[in-house]
């Protein structure tokens, strides 16, 4: 779907969601708010979770989506949303030649 | 995230309308901003620049730390004409993140072999546009040189709100266009939308350097939407006198 003007509607996290959310489902969605260095995916990406800890989308190269699905079912419980932060030093930031890796701040918070 | 909130933000991402998701990072409460709101103060500017620029990030205003997501459709540029300047113009364009769509009811000049890898269309615009409508995120180029293929995708393109119209063809040619265009029922500030000669002006001479210098101009047209266009405008000129008889 590369350059496609309309959404990827199977893949889009924020459609994925409401989807979930029109299921009855208790959703989180995470959000990249701030990256330094070599972070994978821009400000802006969304990973989404449910409670049963099905996720869509990204908010790294796959190295912190663990660790944030964790976090977001106990935002689901909790209804508190959590600033998440990672240091992202991956494989990858060594072959393009920055050993210092990147850092990303991921916002959590409950849908509704 | 509110859930409202999240329905109106799909909604306007499926309609190809910007919206930003403004979040207050202090208590997590959020709201939808579409584009031409009036927001007001420091928060408002970086929403502007935000709607302008497509990048999200996070504001201080007012005291608060606001996070604006911003989502954009994506751009596209529709060229009526298949001719020698959408063949550089297409793959160009697509490096750049503005896919192409090419429109020439002429079956010998939209042909897959002189189109690789581009949503061609061998038909009329007006029956293409009809299945795709354009809109405020699409740019278009008519370059075939014949009014009977252009006009309509001019006019349609002046009616959308393009964000881009730009027509190939001499002060001359474009002089008799306007008045075609009048007799259609666009109004004088619509026209005065559309660059003719088309392209900057940057001495194009062969059909990819004018391709260069459409998608500048394309280009220049995106991230200036909000602005006042006579603020930072590069010059266009006659740059294509030479090309019409």
């Amino acid at each position: 779907m590369e350059n496609s003007i309309y959404l990827d509607e199977a893949r889009d996290p924020l459609i994925i969601a409401e989807g979930w959310m029109n299921d009855g489902k208790d959703v989180a969605i995470a959000t990249v708010v701030e990256t330094w260095g070599s972070a994978p995916r821009p400000v802006g990406s969304h990973l989404v979770i449910d409670a049963d800890g099905n996720f869509h989308g990204s908010v790294s190269g796959g190295c912190v989506e663990g660790a944030v699905v964790t976090e977001a079912i106990d935002v689901i419980d909790s209804g508190k949303a959590r600033m998440l932060e990672f240091g992202v030093a991956d494989e990858t930031a060594w072959q393009v030649g920055l050993s210092c890796g990147g850092r990303i701040k991921v916002y959590v918070e409950r849908l509704g | 995230m509110d859930p409202y909130a999240l329905k109106t933000l799909n909604a306007e991402r499926r309609a190809r309308r910007a919206a930003i998701l403004v979040t207050d990072l202090g208590d997590g409460r959020d709201r939808i901003v579409r584009e031409g709101d009036q927001v007001a103060g420091d928060l408002g500017a970086a929403i502007a620049k935000a709607f302008r620029t497509g990048s999200s990030g996070s504001v201080e205003a007012e005291g608060r730390t606001f996070f604006l997501n911003a989502h954009l459709p994506q751009p596209r540029l529709l060229v009526i004409g298949a001719v020698h300047i959408s063949q550089a113009l297409a793959p160009m364009a697509k490096i750049a993140g503005y896919p192409v769509e090419i429109i020439d009811p002429r079956t010998a000049f939209a042909t897959p072999d002189r189109f690789p890898d581009v949503a061609l269309h061998a038909e009329w615009p007006e029956d293409v546009l009809k299945r795709q409508p354009l809109d405020s995120y699409s740019a278009l180029a008519a370059v075939t040189h014949d009014p009977k293929i252009d006009d309509f995708a001019l006019k349609a393109a002046l009616d959308a709100n393009c964000f881009y119209v730009g027509a190939l063809g001499s002060r001359k040619t474009h002089a008799k266009r306007v008045e075609r265009l009048l007799a259609l029922g666009a109004t004088a500030d619509q026209i005065a939308r559309i660059h003719a000669p088309i392209g900057l002006d940057i001495g194009a001479a062969s059909p990819a350097e004018i391709a260069v210098a459409v998608l500048a101009q394309a280009i220049h047209a995106f991230r200036s939407r909000g602005l006042d266009a006579s603020a930072s405008a590069p010059k266009s000129k006659s740059i294509l006198e030479k090309h019409d008889a």
